[in-house]
C-alpha cells in the first residue's frame, strides 16, 4: 500500500442501509494523486452522467488527499464529488476545517454514498463503528443546532460534523455541505444532493493516525514550506491580517469588482465592506483550519442592535456572539453586486448562509439578477412580495430565509439565476457559466478569469485557475490583466496545477506563498510515489481532461464554454478598465489548441491515450 | 527557577499544529488522539486554547502513583517511566488539570515530559501561543485563571474593562 493513505473506502447504500468497506484503488490513487482527481476517477466509473442529480441514482463522494491529516501546512482539505443540481456538471467542492482529517483518523480515505434513505438519517462513524442513525429530530434544524446536538447526544465531545441545513433539505440548488460550523463545500448544490438522499449529517470521530512513507524527509519538507509561508507577504501578512476580505479594495481599485449584476465594475462604497473596515469594527479573532499556519478565517461579532436590526425568525441561535465571515466572496456577491454597503447586513447574512447551509455567492448573485429584473420591470412586487430594488439590505436578509425554506419568491430564487432569468424571459441577465453564477472578478477587467470561468468544469469558478494571482497580485510574475495575450497558456497551466493541489489534500491558498515545487517533496515523502513536477502536473491535466470527458457525456462539455453577452459585448462603463470587453473569442481557440483538443473543444483520442484516460 | 510551558490563549488560532507535533513525538505518525497537548475549541466564544501539563509543584500524579513510576527529569518535568507503569490510571484520576492521559494502545499512562527540554509543540506553533520560558512560579495557570475570573466578574458587574 502506498502511504499517506489508510487504504480503505467506506461505501454506504442508503436505500438498503448497507454499510461496507473495500480497499482503496491504489492504482487510481497513484495516477490521480487523491482528492479531486481520485474522486473524479471513481465518479467516472460509478457516476452515470445522464442521471438526475437529485435522484437516488446519483452518487455522492467525500474524498481526502494523501496529505490530508498530516502536519503539512493547510493539510485540511476534502473534496465533494457528485453531479451538481445547479450545473448538471461534475462538482468539485472543497472544504477545510477538521472534518477531512478526522475521517482519515477514523480509518477511511473516502466515502461513497448511494441511493436514498427511506427517512432522515445521519451517518455515525467512530473508528470501526459505522451506523446509519435516525435523524428525524434533526430534520428542519440549522447547521449550528445540528452540530451541537450530535456532539452532545453522541457522548463523544470531539466528534466532527459535516451536515446540511434547511437549504439542503429543501433542495435549494446552491445548498452547501457545512463542517465545523463555518467551513463549506460550498458550490454547485452538493448540499441539495445530500438532502435528496435524506442524509442530514456525517458525524466522525477517529483516533487513528496517518502513516508516512519517509517520515524524516516529510518532516523536513513540511518545515521548509512553513518557513517559506512565513516569508510571503500574502500568506504571512495579507491573509492573516485581513483574511480574504483584503481583496475588496484591491480588486475595486483595479476596476474589477462586479457591481449591480455586472453592470459596472467599480463600487463607490467598497471601503465600507472592505477587510480593513471589517478588521477595525467587527473582527473578534482569526481562526485556522486543521494544520493551517495562515489562519485566514474571520470570527466576527455584531453588537445587539445591529444583529437585531437584521433578524429572521428561523435561526434561534444567539448570533450576537460570534459567527464567521464574511469572506471576500460574500462581501462581493451580497455587497457590491447587490449595491449594498451595509457591512452588518452582509455579516449577518453570511452567518445565516452558514446556518441554513447555502452558497452565499450564488445566493447573492441570484438576488442581484432578481434586483435587475425588478428594476427593469421583468418582475414586480406581486411576484417578489417585497420591494427588491438594488441596495435593499433588508431584502437581502429577509430573502435568505425565504430561499432556505423555499417560501414565496424564495422558492424561485432557490433555483439559481439561470433558471430564474429564463422563467421571466430575461436569460441575458444570468451572469455565469454552466448554470453557476460568477465569483467576484469581472472577466472584462481580468481577461484570464474570463477564459477560466468559461472553461471551468464545475461552472463559473475562481478556484480552478486563479489567474488573478499574476494578473492583479503579481504572483509569481505580473501580467497585464487587460490584454488577452498569454492568457490561454497561463490558464491551462493554472488549471492543471490547481487540479494537482486540489488532489493533494492541501489548501489552494498556499499558492499565494509557495509553488507546486514546494508541495512536491511532501507529497513524495508521504506517499513514497516518485512524483516529480512533470508527473504531478500531468496528474492535474489528467484530472482536468477526465472531468471534461465526464461533462461531455453529461451534455455540458463543448459548446458550453461561453460568457454572457454583457461581458463579451458591453464595454465596462467606467473606472480603470473602462471600455473593455472580454476577448473570450480570441483566447478560446488558442486554449483548445494548447489543451490538444479539437477546434470545437473535444478531448482527442491522442490526448486520451497520452494521459492514460479510461475509455467512455 | 526552571523553564516551563506558558500558553497565551489569545494567540491561538486553533490549527492544532501543537497536537500534530506532539503526536509525532509520541507515535511517529500524525495522530492527535495521542497528543499530550490538546486544543480546546470553544466556537461560540471564539476561544481556542491549548492546554497540557504545566509541571505543577504539587505533583498530584507523582504522589498518586502506587509504584513510583513517575519521577522528575533533568528538565524538571514529571515523567512516567513506561517500563514501570502498570496502567492503573490513578495518576489520570489524581491530576486536577486533566493533563495525564491513559493510552489504550500501550495500556499505560502518558503525560508531557517537555520533550527533555526541547518541546516540539513550542517549535510547531505558528503564532507563538506556546512559549517555553524561565518562570518564578510554576502556577501561571492559576494566576491566569484568577485574572480571567476577575475580568469576568468585572464584566458581570458592568465595570469598564
Amino acid at each position: 500500500m502506498i502511504c499517506g493513505w489508510v487504504g480503505k473506502v467506506l461505501r454506504v447504500d442508503l436505500t438498503n442501509s448497507k454499510i461496507s468497506t473495500e480497499p482503496l484503488r491504489e492504482d487510481w490513487a497513484r495516477e490521480y494523486v487523491g482528492g479531486r482527481g481520485l474522486g473524479a476517477r471513481y465518479y467516472w466509473e460509478e457516476g452515470d452522467p445522464k442521471v438526475d442529480p437529485l435522484s437516488p441514482e446519483n452518487k455522492l463522494l467525500f474524498v481526502t488527499g494523501p496529505l490530508t491529516g498530516t502536519n503539512a501546512s493547510c493539510a485540511a482539505r476534502y473534496m465533494v464529488i457528485t453531479k451538481g443540481p445547479l450545473t448538471g456538471a461534475i462538482t468539485t467542492s472543497n472544504s477545510g476545517g477538521h472534518w477531512g482529517p478526522e475521517l482519515k483518523f477514523a480509518g477511511y480515505d473516502m466515502i461513497i454514498l448511494e441511493g436514498r434513505a427511506p427517512s432522515p438519517k445521519y451517518l455515525w462513524i467512530h473508528n470501526d463503528q459505522v451506523e446509519l442513525r435516525d435523524a428525524q429530530h434533526l430534520w428542519g434544524k440549522g447547521v449550528w443546532e445540528t452540530e451541537e446536538t450530535l456532539r452532545r447526544d453522541s457522548g463523544v465531545p470531539d466528534t466532527i460534523v459535516a451536515c446540511i441545513g434547511q437549504a439542503g433539505e429543501n433542495l435549494v440548488r446552491y445548498a452547501a455541505i457545512i463542517n465545523d460550523l463555518h467551513r463549506a463545500a460550498g458550490r454547485s448544490g452538493v448540499g441539495a444532493v445530500m438532502g435528496s438522499k435524506n442524509l442530514k449529517a456525517i458525524a466522525v470521530r477517529g483516533t487513528g493516525g496517518v502513516r508516512l512513507a519517509k517520515p524524516r524527509e516529510f518532516m523536513s519538507a513540511s518545515w521548509e514550506m512553513k518557513a517559506k509561508l512565513k516569508d510571503s507577504a500574502v500568506t504571512a501578512e495579507g491573509l492573516a491580517t485581513y483574511g480574504t476580505e483584503s481583496l475588496v479594495n484591491v480588486i475595486n481599485e483595479h476596476g474589477a469588482l462586479p457591481t449591480r449584476n455586472h453592470q459596472a465594475t467599480v463600487f463607490d462604497r467598497a471601503e465600507d465592506i472592505s477587510g480593513e473596515t471589517l478588521t477595525e469594527t467587527r473582527l473578534v479573532a482569526n481562526k485556522a483550519c486543521f494544520a493551517c499556519t495562515m489562519a485566514c478565517g474571520r470570527v466576527t461579532s455584531l453588537p445587539g442592535e445591529a444583529s437585531d436590526k437584521f433578524s429572521v425568525n428561523t435561526s434561534p441561535r444567539n448570533w450576537n456572539i460570534a459567527g464567521e465571515g464574511p469572506e471576500f466572496e460574500n462581501a462581493w456577491a451580497m455587497g457590491s453586486d447587490c449595491d449594498i454597503s451595509d457591512l452588518d447586513a452582509i455579516i449577518k447574512v453570511g452567518w445565516l448562509c452558514n446556518d441554513y447551509g447555502m452558497d452565499p455567492i450564488s445566493y447573492g448573485a441570484t438576488l442581484a439578477a432578481a434586483m435587475e429584473m425588478y428594476e427593469t420591470g421583468a418582475i414586480d412586487e406581486s411576484v417578489t412580495g417585497m420591494p427588491l430594488g438594488f441596495g435593499n439590505a433588508d431584502a437581502l436578509v429577509a430573502m435568505s430565509e425565504k430561499v432556505a425554506f423555499r417560501q414565496g419568491f424564495g422558492d424561485q430564487l432557490a433555483e439559481g439565476s439561470k433558471r430564474l432569468t429564463a422563467r421571466y424571459a430575461r436569460p441575458e441577465l444570468f451572469m455565469g457559466v454552466r448554470g453557476q453564477e460568477f465569483p467576484a472578478y469581472d472577466p472584462r477587467a481580468v481577461q484570464g478569469m474570463g477564459l477560466g470561468y468559461a472553461t471551468s468544469n464545475r461552472g463559473a469558478c475562481h478556484l480552478k485557475s486563479y489567474t488573478v494571482s499574476p494578473e492583479i497580485l503579481g504572483i509569481p510574475e505580473k501580467m497585464d490583466p487587460h490584454v488577452s495575450e498569454g492568457k490561454a497558456e497561463i490558464t491551462k497551466i493554472f488549471q492543471d496545477i490547481t487540479s494537482a493541489v486540489d488532489s493533494s489534500g492541501l489548501c489552494l491558498f498556499l499558492t499565494f506563498g509557495v509553488g507546486l515545487e514546494d508541495m512536491l517533496p511532501q507529497i513524495v515523502a508521504a506517499t513514497g510515489v516518485d512524483y516529480d513536477i512533470d508527473t504531478l502536473t500531468q496528474a492535474g491535466e489528467r484530472t482536468w481532461n477526465l472531468e471534461r470527458l465526464w461533462n461531455e457525456r453529461a451534455g455540458v462539455g463543448k459548446g458550453h464554454d461561453k460568457l454572457p453577452r454583457r461581458l463579451t459585448h458591453d464595454p465596462i462603463p467606467g473606472g480603470p478598465a473602462k471600455g473593455l470587453t472580454s476577448k473570450l473569442n480570441v483566447m478560446l481557440p488558442e486554449y483548445y489548441e494548447r489543451r490538444g483538443w479539437t477546434a470545437d473543444g473535444m478531448v482527442t483520442e491522442e490526448k486520451r491515450k497520452e494521459l492514460g484516460l479510461p475509455k467512455a | 527557577m526552571s523553564k516551563q510551558l506558558r500558553i497565551i490563549p489569545e494567540k491561538c488560532t486553533g490549527c492544532i499544529q501543537c497536537e500534530l507535533a506532539c503526536s509525532w513525538v509520541q507515535t511517529g505518525t500524525f495522530q492527535p488522539a495521542r497528543s499530550l497537548i490538546r486544543v480546546n475549541i470553544f466556537d461560540d466564544q471564539a476561544s481556542y486554547a491549548p492546554y497540557t501539563c504545566f509541571q505543577c509543584e504539587e505533583a498530584w500524579c507523582m504522589n498518586a502513583c502506587p509504584i513510583n513510576a513517575i519521577g522528575i527529569s533533568d528538565a524538571e518535568a514529571k515523567v512516567i517511566t513506561p517500563e514501570l507503569c502498570i496502567g492503573c490510571g490513578l495518576c489520570v484520576i489524581a491530576c486536577p488539570y486533566g493533563t495525564v492521559w491513559y493510552n489504550p494502545d500501550k495500556g499505560k499512562a502518558d503525560k508531557c515530559d517537555l520533550c527533555a527540554g526541547d518541546p516540539a509543540c513550542v517549535a510547531a506553533c505558528p503564532t507563538g501561543a506556546i512559549e517555553y520560558v524561565e518562570t518564578e512560579s510554576t502556577d501561571w495557570l492559576g494566576t491566569w485563571a484568577a485574572d480571567l475570573n476577575r475580568t469576568r466578574s468585572e464584566i458581570d458587574q458592568g465595570e469598564p474593562s
